[in-house]
């Protein structure tokens, strides 16, 4: 068991990670690209870095993804 | 099928050519005034279908139930639809016009979610509850021994290396547990202002660990 596992993740930042704003510019790109399974995360890295690191981003972001893969019900 | 929506813009050249819904859309919203009326109708059906949805997605966590959460959708929908109204010229085709449109009700009911922890009793920005930290992080309380040192160090680090607004943003979100959008509307500024300040407190906490030899850039060191 490793109790510092949290801890560790959340003091780890990835200098990929382009920010809120970015993030959100382009989420119905990436959203959409996810949703195809056509390497969103290879195109854009910085995006995918942030997503994992800001929690109110990656709600926004699975909310779109919901929306656009008919999962909103 | 190489559409429109595929393309992320890094190599296109000149005009993306839509997909055929995407570009009914545009023409239909740019067009005589009855073809505009059913179109806006169409649109804000959408919205407020999808607004309904994330809504209800949400709705656990904010603890928000009944006619509330209706009246929260149709507001997402209603502003959506007037700020997408606005900024259809800034649409560029690099996704469908209703993954475009969506983007706006999804954030619109974020943004009202957020507004709506403010309306729960009163919590104060400033309790800095370092007692709370071990269940944030999930450190086990029968396990103190090994994180002991790893808190006190943490807490140093972030009474000594970080600037006044940092400290402020890092009690309120870690300690007190206040959600980013909601601290960033009472301070006054935006998500991503919250986030940057975040980012670097955490570089800096990281490093201060690091110097005292209780984590490394990559994995924790186990003690
Ligand atoms: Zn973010």
């Amino acid at each position: 068991m490793n109790g510092w596992a949290e801890l560790d993740r959340f003091l780890r930042t990835d200098p990929r990670d382009v920010g809120c704003a970015q993030a959100m510019e382009l989420l119905h790109v990436y959203v959409e690209l996810v949703a195809q399974d056509t390497g969103a995360e290879r195109r854009h890295p910085g995006i995918a870095a942030h997503l994992r690191a800001c929690g109110p981003c990656s709600d926004d972001f699975e909310g779109l993804l919901a929306a656009v893969t008919g999962q909103d019900d | 099928m190489a559409t429109a929506h595929d393309r992320t813009g890094e190599s296109t050249t000149g005009p993306v050519s839509l997909d055929p819904e995407s570009a009914g859309w545009l023409r239909a919203l740019r067009g005589s005034e009855p073809d505009r009326r059913a179109a806006v109708e169409r649109l804000h059906a959408l919205l407020l279908r999808i607004g309904r949805s994330e809504v209800r997605r949400r709705s656990a966590r904010f603890g928000v139930t009944g006619p509330e959460l209706d009246d929260l959708a149709h507001q997402a929908a209603a502003d959506a639809l007037l700020a997408i109204i606005d900024k259809v010229g800034d649409f560029r085709g690099e996704s469908r016009f209703t993954t475009w449109a969506y983007k706006f009700v999804i954030l619109e009911v974020s943004a009202k979610v957020s507004r709506h922890f403010w309306r729960n009793p009163r919590v104060p920005l400033e309790i800095d509850d370092w007692e709370r930290l071990p269940d944030r992080f999930g450190l086990d309380p029968a396990a103190e021994s090994e994180w002991r040192d790893l808190v006190a160090a943490l807490r140093r680090a972030v009474e000594e290396k970080l600037t006044e607004r940092q400290r402020r943003i890092f009690v309120a979100l870690v300690l007190t547990g206040v959600p980013p959008d909601a601290l960033a509307a009472e301070l006054g500024t935006n998500r991503n202002a919250i986030y940057k300040t975040m980012f670097d407190a955490r570089r800096k906490l990281r490093a201060a660990l690091a110097a005292a030899g209780l984590m490394d850039d990559g994995m924790v060191r186990r003690s």
